[in-house]
């Protein structure tokens, strides 16, 4: 296998680390510039995950913490590919995703907001993509919730994913929205996003022709992650 | 005009907010749900090299400790071979060795703790080899986009000097911030390293 660089991040699509209106963002955020270093094998390197690492209910949040039943809300299916910045699929990786309940709770031993917790809901999946990079998983649709950071915000509704790539330079957390929801505009996580096309490209359509008639809804996520070189000046790593 | 490059843009980060635990560590959320969670070993059973701990905190600028961290670890095995694909030797990683793991602070004091083996020096850019360290990368509510920086070791003076990324920090008096001092222990040794988001010792972080 050829030893191949990323491209450089573009950071101007990124939220900046100091974003006021977040405002646990304002002593959590490093003041120095980021020091800029080109990539070494610590970098271009990352961990790989098999299907023995995940179990067969891991991406079904319908049926993978049901005791006595299905969880409320409303089903549906989220789905799309991961892709790399030059459109290439990224097959194999691992993508997770965790998510409030339908009525906005977590069931996190920190999370107290008054709605309750569903006895047939964990709220966490993972799944590998295929060979062209697609994943999907099923869940209920969760709901929207308060958070202390002005009196009165509230968190439009989000699944948070987590994805991995093949370099751990590529490394990614980030949030998926939904087509439509009218407290997008209010978040001020959302808004920390200074790339307007950049935030659109977390919001995700409603897919009808995925959907599941008499069953579930669905919505279309693609996830891009950093693009890596192909076979041009491979050797200048290494040096010579 | 000119044609157009097509290139898609990466997807914009968001923060992992305060119940990533959830996600990635649902044990520490509270609930059992899969069959196993994953980055609890970094090495393995059969990983060569001296087994090591780390021990450490993550401050804010205001000096209080972020207890709702995760971090995500990746090295090399002590032979200074990464367990993917891209290393050309990564067939000889030992048998369950990734060199991956997770790791969350302490919910009442931020505390974390890091068990492996210590990596071996790494080839850096242009035949340079880099001293044995730990790459770590650091997410939390507050945090927009993951903080990646790297973990050298105290005693590894002679390699450290040489270190072609410490050296590019240009204030000498920020490198010890990457370097974790060694602290007396009987038995496996035992590193101290503190990760300052902001203020007086802040901590270096790159943008690679
Ligand atoms: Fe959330």
């Amino acid at each position: 296998m050829t030893t191949t660089e990323f491209f450089q991040r573009d950071r101007t699509l990124h939220p900046p680390a100091l974003t006021p209106g977040y405002k646990t963002s304002v002593k959590r955020s490093p003041q120095h510039a980021l020091l800029s270093l080109q990539t070494s094998m610590s970098e271009i390197t990352g961990p790989r995950f098999g299907h023995g690492d995940i179990g067969p209910l891991d991406n079904d949040l319908i049926l993978n913490f049901a005791k006595d039943g299905e969880p409320v809300g409303e089903r549906i299916i989220v789905h799309g590919r991961v892709l790399d910045e030059s459109g290439r699929p990224v097959p194999g990786t691992l993508v997770e995703f965790w998510q409030a309940n339908a009525g906005g709770r977590y069931r996190h031993r920190k999370d107290t907001y008054l709605a309750p917790i569903d006895p047939n809901f964990g709220g966490c999946g993972r799944t590998l993509t295929d060979a062209e990079g697609y994943y999907h998983f099923r869940t209920v649709k969760p709901g929207a919730y308060p958070w202390r950071n002005w009196v009165n915000n509230w968190r439009p509704a989000h699944i948070h994913f987590s994805i991995f790539g093949t370099g751990f330079v590529q490394r990614l957390i980030t949030q998926m929205y939904f087509e439509g929801d009218p407290l997008i505009p209010h978040c001020p996580i959302l808004a920390a996003i200074p790339d307007p096309e950049a935030l659109d490209g977390l919001i995700a359509p409603l897919d009808m022709n995925a959907s599941i008639p008499l069953d579930s809804l669905a919505y279309k996520f693609d996830i891009v992650l950093r693009g890596r070189r192909s076979t041009l000046f491979e050797n200048r790593l290494e040096g010579n | 005009m000119p044609q157009t490059l097509n290139y898609l843009r990466e997807t914009a980060s968001q923060t992992a907010g305060p119940y990533v635990h959830i996600g990635l560590a649902p044990g520490a959320a509270g609930f059992e749900i899969f069959e196993t969670e994953l980055g609890g070993d970094i090495a393995g059973p059969n990983a060569a090299g001296e087994r090591i701990r780390v021990e450490g905190t993550v401050f804010d600028g205001t000096g209080a400790p972020v207890k709702d961290v995760l971090i995500e670890v990746w090295q090399a095995n002590a032979a200074g071979i990464h367990a993917s694909p891209e290393d050309p030797r990564h067939a000889e990683v030992e048998d369950g060795f990734r060199g991956w793991g997770r790791v969350i602070s302490d919910f009442d004091t931020g505390a974390f703790t890091i068990e492996t083996v210590r990596p071996g020096p790494v080839m850096g850019r242009n035949g340079r080899m880099m001293a044995p360290h730990l790459s770590l990368w650091i997410v939390a509510r507050g945090i927009n986009i993951g903080l990646s920086t790297r973990m050298y070791f105290g005693d590894e003076e002679e390699a450290n000097a040489a270190d072609p990324v410490l050296n590019l920090v240009e204030n000498p008096a920020r490198r010890p911030t990457l370097i974790a001092t060694r602290k007396n222990s009987d038995g496996a040794p035992v590193y101290r390293f503190d990760i300052r988001l902001q203020g007086d010792a802040e901590t270096v972080f790159f943008d690679v």
